[in-house]
């Protein structure tokens, strides 16, 4: 009994990382069809962000919640005025032009914070559960994840925000004909699946340290996720989160951690084998 | 209210506007006529900013609005109903509605701009997408109306239309520009539909407008035959 609720826990646990590192870029990739291949780069700034501010005194919730996704979401806002913005329906050079960035982004870290480890205690501490403990933290971890799923849905659905940003990545000329302004829609959609994406890098760098090329480990499950998940940004990105979330937890457990995210690989690619549109393009049709 | 001078156009280096000059008087439900690949949409898209212009000046209750962007010229009241409809597929009527008028009471707004249109009303919650051709046009009309424009661009609205529904369509723009005094600068190439709406019609050819009819000269077979390509028994 004991040992079902540790591998449930666990389950969700890798359920839920999959879900925190991925929302941002099923936002700026999902939605907005931006190949962001900085996106483990803006994970690895949020990671930084959240160190350097907890190191600075600041209280460490702060720093994950609040200074990392404000940090990474002005970057986002930068990058999309400065660069992606004059690359948009150009897929491949926006592809080439995000590499640079975070070939950019890495360059700049190594040389601030030397190419080492970074690390902060994981706020918390453990509850038994039997003869086992899990920890309090990512415990806490799950909920923000379930709770961002549950708030970016309930903004794209129900606020004024949401729907203009969800016409404007339907058809941008013609919101522009209703009076919307799509440079500004764009700039804020990618502000906040930068900020998103901060704030995954700030609340993971207590559990894996951050250093400045851990984003090569994040960004492709990031993808794998996304495209998996299909065109229904928040029911795609769940729905295949809970998938190779379970999948790689589970091998693991039984086997090895190596195992355990090539099964990961396997699944995503036997899943798109049978389901090429994703899951969402088969099932929950319509949704979010 | 619109003042369209010298206005010259392309699409990469093919010359698509040439020299238009046009004056729409407020109030005024004006038609333009024209065979296809003439420059009658991209007319409309010049005016509404999605095509930049090449040389000319386009005025809109006296402002210059040549170079700005489509959504700055949306806010100063010009509306676009375009070609094809471009309802948003994945949103509901309901929020196609919405993203008409985003401001503050956008729900009170958009009850009250269904009255007009009350085939719309039990289709409220489907998605834009799964309408038929017809009601997408009526939801894009409402849809612009939404915005509360003072001066609406049509292109085309009949294309692909059931006849039960057009009648309906001239019921409504006769409407719109008779009880609530809207100016309608109208593209059409469905001859009956345009005689029964405009009150001046222009013919444009390569580019430019070419001549002024009165609506009723539409019929007249000679002209027909000479402007417009259609020969009439």
């Amino acid at each position: 009994m004991d040992l079902a609720a540790v591998l449930t826990f666990e389950i969700l646990n890798g359920v839920a990382t999959l879900v925190l590192i991925s929302v941002g870029l099923a936002i700026i990739f999902g939605m907005m069809r931006v190949i962001n291949l900085a996106h483990g780069e803006f994970l690895m700034l949020g990671g930084y962000a959240a160190i350097v501010a907890t190191n600075h005194g600041v209280n460490i919730w702060v720093a994950m919640v609040v200074v990392a996704p404000l940090v990474v979401g002005v970057v986002g806002v930068i990058a999309e005025r400065l660069i992606i913005r004059v690359l948009y329906g150009r897929m491949i050079d926006t592809l080439l032009a995000t590499w640079g960035l975070s070939l950019f982004f890495i360059g700049i870290v190594t040389t601030i914070f030397g190419n080492t480890v970074a690390g902060i205690g994981a706020p918390l501490g453990s509850l038994g559960v039997g003869r086992y403990s899990i920890s309090l933290y990512r415990l806490v971890l799950i909920g923000i994840a379930a709770a961002i799923l549950a708030v970016i849905f309930v903004a794209l659905r129900q606020t004024r925000l949401g729907l203009i940003a969800r016409g404007t990545m339907e058809n941008p000329n013609m919101a522009a004909a209703l009076g919307v302004s799509p440079p500004r829609v764009y700039a804020t959609t990618f502000g906040v699946g930068a900020a998103l994406t901060g704030l995954a890098g700030g609340l993971l760098a207590p559990i894996s340290g951050v250093l400045p090329t851990v984003g090569a480990a994040y960004v492709a499950k990031a993808f794998i996720t996304v495209i998996s998940g299909g065109t229904a940004i928040l029911a795609g990105t769940a729905a295949a989160s809970s998938l190779f979330g379970s999948v790689n937890q589970l091998l693991t457990y039984f086997t090895t951690p190596v195992i355990g995210e090539a099964g990961l690989l396997a699944a995503a690619i036997l899943l798109l084998r049978v389901l090429p549109h994703g899951i969402t393009g088969k099932l929950f049709k319509g949704s979010l | 209210m619109l003042s369209v001078t010298d206005l010259h156009a392309r699409y990469g280096r093919i010359p698509i506007l040439n020299g238009i000059c046009l004056e729409v008087a407020a109030g005024e439900f004006v038609g333009v006529l024209g065979h296809n690949g003439m420059g009658k949409t991209t007319l409309l898209k010049t005016l509404m900013g999605f095509v930049p212009v090449q040389r000319g000046r386009i005025l809109f209750d006296g402002a210059d609005v040549t170079h700005e962007a489509a959504y700055v010229r949306a806010r100063r009241g010009l509306g676009y109903v375009p070609q094809g409809r471009e309802i948003f597929p994945g949103l509901s009527v309901r929020d196609n509605l919405r993203m008409g008028f985003v401001g503050r009471g956008a729900e009170e707004r958009v009850d009250a701009i269904v009255q007009t249109f009350p085939r719309l009303v039990p289709l409220l919650n489907r998605r834009g997408g799964a309408l038929s051709g017809g009601e997408q046009q009526l939801l894009a009309i409402a849809r612009c109306l939404a915005g509360n424009p003072r001066l609406i661009l049509f292109d085309e609205p009949t294309e692909g239309i059931q006849p039960s529904i057009i009648e309906e369509l001239v019921a409504v723009l006769q409407t719109l520009h008779r009880k609530q005094a809207l100016t309608i600068v109208l593209v059409e190439q469905n001859l009956e539909f345009i005689a029964e709406l405009a009150t001046r019609v222009l013919l444009i050819q390569k580019g430019a407008i070419l001549r002024e009819l009165q609506p009723g000269e539409l019929r007249q077979a000679g002209v027909l035959s000479e402007f417009i390509g259609v020969d009439r028994a």
